[in-house]
């Protein structure tokens, strides 16, 4: 018998110890392996001029303003390209939490632009194990700059060229991400019969974060089609810049040889040349603003 | 005798277990901070917590992925910048009521306590002491508690920049709605 309660005692001075412990068992059993989406793999939905795989939230609109500078190169008259820039004006809304659209226009051959940008996969640990996050963009533009011959007849379909993008980027470390991107280029209509209507190409981008808020990004699109026997001799694209985030602004600062912002142009029209010091100074902006709420209901 | 024993041992896990131990895995916690500029607001419905009757032993566990904001770039800034949540994906309290005998279990009424525990943010561990109530319902047991935390406790480093765009400290509600654990 005095076995039996010493057995007791110890059994109840057990359970006793162990209480705590058991609730933090049964916490622990009961937190939720939830999917752990990767976030942030790019601080912008742009690497510098291309798209990166981030996309717009639901409900979030961002007010986007580029500005490519002339090259550096074209001399203190000019103060090292700055008297002259080259604007792009964007607005760009995520629709779903897979799907972001966005129109834009440039002065460059006076375009307008719209793209739609799809979430494929996502980047995730946990509950579901996918290693990268895979975006794929579609985007059109439309050149209304005028014919410069009104003689023949000129179609609508003449100003038009489309764009589609996969994205493919894997957020390697915290501080380190990296995106591949094939990316193919159709041009209804091109200058001359030795220019391609269509251009293949392969981008690579990354992000290498310095701090909580600044990164470094370098992007660079390889293309693929021959550029020396064109009408006007074409350059990969290369951009090295800075993302610089206060708050709801994302600055991006950058060296690149494109002057156009928008994929048509910067892939298929990038006659700057690094070597030669054809180096433009640019910037975007994007300013964020929540248009729709997500939180729906209010304990405060 | 052996047969006493298991019968002791048994009894014993079922007194300790039935009835003893409370848990939610839909519980909220929201934390707010009102500054001139915008309200920093954020919920978390997802919260699992478990109470001891018993002993009045409580532990909370909370994702900081699943706290939710109005604004997605606040959501996305809380994660990157401020709670570094892929480091330090969990936030925990492990607690204790301390006036225990003043709640009766078993009478619906609505008791005030004094919790007492260790709350661990970002694996920085700091006691913290705060009143709050136990509600009896039928059928289950609700907890309900405000307090305030301030984020440098915890090494949220907050920039020059923002810094006066936050309050000193964050209010934080935690609201659980208990049901009883069958087994386990």
């Amino acid at each position: 018998m005095r076995r039996l309660s010493l057995t007791f005692l110890l059994a109840l001075i057990t359970l006793g110890i162990f209480a705590q412990d058991d609730l933090m068992n049964i916490v622990n059993q009961s937190t939720p392996n939830e999917i752990n989406y990767t976030t942030a793999t790019f601080k912008s939905t742009r690497v510098m001029n291309g798209h990166s795989i981030e996309r717009m939230q639901t409900g979030q609109l961002d007010v986007r303003i580029s500005h490519r500078f002339e090259t550096l190169n074209s001399g203190g008259y000019n103060f090292f390209g700055l008297d002259i820039s080259y604007i792009h004006l964007g607005l760009e809304y995520g629709i779903t939490n897979w799907l972001m659209i966005g129109v834009g226009r440039t002065e460059i051959d006076k375009t307008f632009d719209g793209f739609a940008k799809f979430s494929i996969l996502r980047q995730s640990t946990g509950a579901k194990e996918m290693p990268v996050s895979v975006s794929a963009v579609t985007s059109v533009a439309l050149k209304t700059l005028k014919f410069p011959d009104q003689n023949p007849t000129n179609y609508f379909t003449s100003r038009l060229a489309y764009v589609a993008q996969i994205l493919v980027a894997r957020k390697i470390s915290e501080g380190f991400s990296v995106q591949l991107t094939p990316s193919y280029v159709h041009r209804n209509l091109v200058a001359t019969e030795l220019d391609p209507n269509d251009i293949f190409a392969l981008g690579a981008g990354a992000r290498l974060k310095l701090s909580k808020r600044v990164s470094l990004n370098g992007e660079y699109y390889y293309i693929a089609n021959p550029k020396t026997y064109l009408s006007q001799q074409v350059y990969n694209p290369l951009s090295v810049g800075f993302d610089i985030e206060t708050g709801g602004h994302v600055f991006q600062l950058f060296f690149t040889n494109s002057r156009g912002a928008i994929e048509k142009q910067f892939i298929g029209e990038t006659t700057g040349s690094w070597k030669k010091g054809d180096i433009h100074f640019g910037f975007n902006i994007s300013r964020v603003f929540t248009l729709k709420k997500h939180l729906k209901s209010s304990n405060y | 005798m052996k047969r006493l024993f298991l019968l002791a041992f048994f009894l014993n896990i079922v007194f300790a277990v039935n009835g003893q131990k409370y848990m939610t895995k839909n519980g909220f916690i929201g934390f707010y901070s009102h500054t001139p500029m915008e309200d920093i607001k954020a919920d978390n419905n997802q919260v699992v917590g478990v109470l001891d009757i018993s002993t009045g032993e409580m532990v909370f566990q909370a994702l900081i992925k699943s706290f939710h904001f109005d604004r997605a770039l606040m959501e996305e800034h809380f994660n990157e910048n401020y709670m570094e949540s892929e480091k330090f994906p969990k936030s925990l309290f492990k607690g204790k009521i301390t006036n225990l005998a003043s709640v009766d279990f078993s009478k619906t009424g609505t008791y005030d306590v004094t919790v007492e525990g260790d709350l661990t943010i970002r694996d920085v561990t700091n006691k913290i002491s705060t009143k709050g109530t136990i509600e009896v319902v039928n059928g289950g047991i609700n907890a309900n508690s405000k307090f305030n935390i301030v984020p440098e406790d915890y090494k949220i480093t907050i920039p020059g920049v923002v810094r006066d765009k936050f309050d000193k400290s964050m209010a934080v509600t935690v609201t659980m709605k208990y049901t009883p654990i069958a087994n386990k």
